[in-house]
């Protein structure tokens, strides 16, 4: 099997206005709906408590919602999870309640709300690991139970969110550095724009659709953002080595060769691994999901700004044959520990 | 050309050898156990006390697998659930022959059932964490001015006693948040004030002031002495949380420091949050009494008569019983720290107790009512108290600084002071984060992480077997064998999984395979240019190595990243995701040349490789290389 039949350069850098502009509207727009819409941040960043219960029979979300606020703690997200018996409950952080306590009152208020009656269970698992946990009886059966939650502080939150943001500024700065080291600062440039502009583009997607952005998501888009900077590299590196042994092509034309031969490998990588993450997005549950979404989204536009914008910023810039190969006499320099970082 | 040394053989054999010995324990699963420990925060378990949990077992019936002792712990392992039931039965009613008052905690475990020859190499499997097991987390914020305010109370008391020992007329001292303030009338006496305390109390620094007619002299800890009173206060605070979570019966519980003001307590197990909460945030007490030392009393400590009105009977440590008063002379809230030393003047070693201002006094009074007379200390937990120790006091005691010595090693001396402490928290905590997982939805989500990577797998395998022939079996191999890699270097660290860190065991083989994509691109690239299939695979592998390189770097950047600024579930994604990297080089890069080479390397003349079909622009009959 070979899936590409390529006789001639693709003349890609013809149209790198149109992919800069296509580029430039998408970014506009995620913009735009960042700041309009914002980022549907979830209660580690800004605090909170979020409880999952599981109904015995599907469950009535219309009432789970009026049960809890009537409590009065605030406005209260109630959604289905999952599958239609499983609830997940937000409840942001909120002025005079103790939110250390919520969680134990929201499950006995949902449980009377049902009929039953909290209490304290000691037992064993199948697997000989004991268990104690609060059961809401009624009866022989339990209508609701507790699978999970979670309450963060307000100062673990805003900690999170400053760690957040300074790993982001870490890898950015650091990326820079490694490009700058390795090639000369217009890649580095212009692979740092490109990658950005995935990062917004990300963003903008979970704004758009109000996605969840945890803690999971942010380490998805940094690690996507690291992965789709070395698809950057690959071209660029071809970019160089293309520099160094057509010396009649112009500089498009170098940039066109370069993507044209590295297509195929960029293809299939980020086609494998978009097959391992759609795994996840398709076996990994709820908890996998809005992380196996960032790396979807991350990926596909990896592969469109790397190959599209990155070059094509680099162009802009004006690369010259003289920016990457310093001495001219020496068509490969056996010395440089670059030559041949090529695919 | 493409022939490996034996010694890199040597050591991907190695690899594959170690690989999976340290693998090989997280497929055992575990068996059912019961796990004894000390309930008390006075005894303590050693290694003799394995054999007799043996003998109780046998007694009952049942024969355990193994039983060991493992620094805390007594464990035994048993065959089915029924059996484990049994023996926790018969080891609580044996142990505990006083329900009501349980020395030991008998409490359900498991242990991997993994062969002993692993055990024994130290291969473990992995810890699981909370999220797949089920559990309850806590991150508890330790108050640490609470725990510098308690330190400038109790360098208050002291400031007074120096001056008033010394003779030096100062016009009141006061405590403003975690400094204090000295006010005097005359210099000659800030002067001589200021001298002493220096002296004597390096852990203050002092600067003079005036305010109208008055002469201050403010006092506020050194930075150092600062650190060390917080330290000690998280340290203190660990130690009681551990007494307490003990009394849970959690198997494994986790309490760890985290950053410098926060402590993480885990229990896995454990979903009822209020009974944990209660648990942890309840306050054992601390008394001192005086003991009854009348004729009736010492009849009834040797239980000839009645304990006379107005006492009660306590044990001592050692199991003596002591007749104490039922009137408490102080506190633990009087108590502001108990430290193990040595007794100034004879090296004796002993106990180093601080009272604050009100507990001085009283102290004072008592000890001075008192010459010759027993003492008792008692650590009242659960609402059952015991005497931790019956000074005699030998003179009257003011300043507000004990010293009980004497008939005591340094150890018990340790274990005296750390008893004492042992009752309070050094400083609030408040829970700032809290999560609870339920167990099935822990088991569900080690199925949907497990099914994640598996079929993410058999699809990427399936691709690349198709699309690079040989090639692609030699790639889909090496990314078995960087996942086989992966999971052994995170079981002999001990790591602890968690659906993240799964998520991030997929994303890492997804992106690892982009190094052999690119070698057998390369190869491709070369055959295609003409080269003959030896020179083209040895070419294809130099030539990629480098971009292999540059593209794990960015990668990596971004890992570190996570790692150093990410905190809980992200870090456990950072690390395996840092780790797969590393472990990606080498299986791609090594493992799956090694393949190739003990393929294809032998034969000296090679016609073609197995690499897929090579398609080339210029022939219009596709002249594909096949094996």
């Amino acid at each position: 099997m070979e899936f590409f039949r390529i006789r001639r350069d693709i003349p890609f850098m013809r149209h790198a206005l149109v992919f800069n502009i296509i580029s430039l509207v998408t970014f506009l727009a995620a913009v735009f709906f960042l700041f309009t819409r914002g980022l549907h941040l979830s209660i580690e960043f800004t605090g909170g408590t979020v409880i999952e219960v599981a109904y015995a029979q599907p469950a009535d979300i219309g009432k789970v919602r009026s049960t809890i606020e009537a409590m009065k703690v605030g406005d209260t997200q109630v959604q289905n999870f999952g599958s239609a018996r499983d609830v997940l409950i937000r409840l942001p952080l909120a002025d005079g309640v103790k939110q250390s306590e919520l969680v134990g009152r929201v499950f006995d208020t949902l449980c009377r709300a049902e009929g039953g009656a909290i209490e304290a269970r000691q037992g064993v698992s199948d697997k000989g690991e004991s268990i104690s946990r609060q059961v809401c009886a009624a009866g022989n059966v339990e209508p609701v139970t507790l699978q999970r939650s979670e309450f963060v502080g307000p100062q673990v939150g805003k900690e999170l969110a400053v760690d957040g943001a300074m790993a982001l500024g870490f890898v950015v700065l650091g990326i820079m550095i490694y490009l700058a080291l390795r090639f000369e600062w217009k890649f580095a440039v212009a692979a740092i724009v490109a990658n950005l502009h995935d990062v917004i583009i990300i963003l903008g997607f979970f704004a758009f659709f109000q996605w969840e952005f945890s803690l999971a998501v942010l380490a998805a888009v940094l690690a996507v953002l690291g992965y789709s900077v070395n698809e950057s590299v690959v071209i660029f590196d071809r970019i160089r080595e293309t520099f160094r042994r057509f010396r009649k092509m112009s500089p498009p034309e170098v940039i066109d060769h370069a993507i044209t031969s590295t297509i195929s490998r960029t293809i299939i990588t980020h086609g494998s691994t978009q097959m391992m993450v759609l795994s996840m997005l398709i076996f990994g549950g709820p908890t996998l999901y809005y992380f196996a979404l960032a790396l979807t989204v991350g990926i596909l536009f990896g592969i469109y700004s790397s190959v599209f914008v990155a070059a094509a910023i680099a162009m802009w810039l004006g690369i010259k044959r003289e920016d990457l190969v310093k001495s001219g006499s020496k068509e490969i320099d056996p010395n440089d520990p670059n030559s041949g970082a090529v695919v | 050309m493409n022939r490996y040394p034996l010694w890199k053989y040597a050591i991907l054999a190695i690899a594959l050898l170690v690989g999976l010995v340290y693998t090989a324990p997280n497929f055992f699963g575990e068996a059912p156990a019961v796990q004894v420990s000390s309930a008390k925060a006075t005894l303590k378990l050693d290694s003799a006390f394995a054999p007799r949990v043996q003998q109780l077992l046998e007694e009952a019936g049942l024969k355990p697998d193994f039983v060991q002792f493992d620094g805390n712990s007594v464990k035994a392992r048993l065959p089915e659930t029924d059996a484990q039931i049994k023996a926790k039965d018969a080891l609580s009613k044996a142990l505990n022959p006083d329900p009501a008052n349980p020395s030991y905690i008998v409490a359900l475990n498991l242990l991997s059932r993994s062969p002993g020859w692993l055990t024994a190499l130290h291969a473990l499997p992995m810890y699981l964490g909370l999220d797949l097991r089920g559990g309850v987390h806590f991150l508890m914020q330790v108050d640490m001015k609470a725990a510098l305010t308690k330190k400038a109370e109790s360098l208050t008391g002291d400031v007074r006693t120096l001056l008033r020992d010394k003779n030096i007329r100062h016009a009141g001292i006061s405590r403003d948040g975690d400094s204090l303030e000295v006010r005097f009338r005359e210099r000659d006496t800030l002067t001589a004030a200021v001298a002493l305390l220096s002296d004597q109390l390096p852990d203050l620094q002092w600067a003079e002031s005036v305010d109208g007619g008055e002469l201050k002299l403010r006092g506020t800890l050194k930075p150092a002495a600062a650190r060390l009173v917080q330290e000690q206060a998280l340290k203190q605070n660990i130690t009681t949380l551990h007494n307490r979570v003990n009394e849970l019966g959690v198997a494994e519980p986790v309490i760890q420091q985290q950053g410098l003001d926060r402590v993480v307590v885990q229990l896995p197990g454990v979903q009822d949050t209020a009974k944990a909460k209660d648990i942890i945030g309840r306050t054992a007490t601390l008394e001192v009494r005086m003991v009854n030392e009348s004729a009736e009393a010492r009849e009834a400590e040797r239980g000839g008569a009645a304990v006379p009105f107005g006492s009660e009977r306590y044990l001592e440590r050692n199991g003596a019983p002591i007749i104490v008063y039922r009137q408490v002379v102080l506190t633990g809230d009087n108590l502001t720290d108990a430290q193990a030393g040595f007794d100034g003047q004879t090296q004796e070693p002993a106990v180093h107790l601080t009272l604050d201002a009100k507990g001085s006094r009283i102290f004072r009074d008592v000890t001075r009512e008192n010459i010759g007379k027993r003492m008792a200390i008692l650590l009242f937990e659960k609402g059952k108290g015991e005497v931790v120790t019956a000074p005699v006091i030998r003179s009257e005691i003011g300043g507000g600084r004990v010293q009980i010595s004497g008939r005591m090693t340094t150890a018990e001396a340790a274990d005296t002071a750390l008893l004492l402490r042992a009752g309070s928290l050094a400083a609030p905590m408040e829970i700032i984060e809290e999560r609870t997982v339920g167990p099935s939805l822990g088991a569900d989500n080690i199925d949907k992480g497990f099914n994640s990577v598996l079929y993410g797998l058999i699809a990427i395998a399936v691709f690349m077997c198709a699309y690079y022939g040989l090639f692609g079996v030699i790639s889909t191999l090496a990314l078995g064998f960087n996942l086989l890699m992966l999971v052994a270097i995170l079981s002999m660290l001990q790591a602890t999984l968690t659906l993240p860190g799964i998520a991030a065991i997929a994303l890492t083989l997804g992106m690892a395979i982009d190094a052999n994509v690119l070698i057998n691109e390369r190869v491709r690239e070369e055959l295609r240019g003409g080269a003959p299939p030896q020179l083209a695979i040895h070419n294809g592998y130099e030539r990629a190595f480098a971009t292999i390189l540059d593209s794990n770097i960015t990668t990596l950047i971004a890992g570190v990243a996570l790692l150093a600024f990410g905190s809980g579930p992200v870090r456990g994604f950072a690390v395996v995701h840092c780790l797969g990297i590393l472990t990606s080089m080498f299986s791609a890069v090594m493992f799956s040349r090694g393949l190739v080479n003990l393929w294809y390397g032998r034969q000296k003349r090679l016609k073609s490789v197995s690499i897929g079909q090579i398609w080339k622009p210029d022939a219009a009959a596709n002249t594909a290389i096949k094996a």
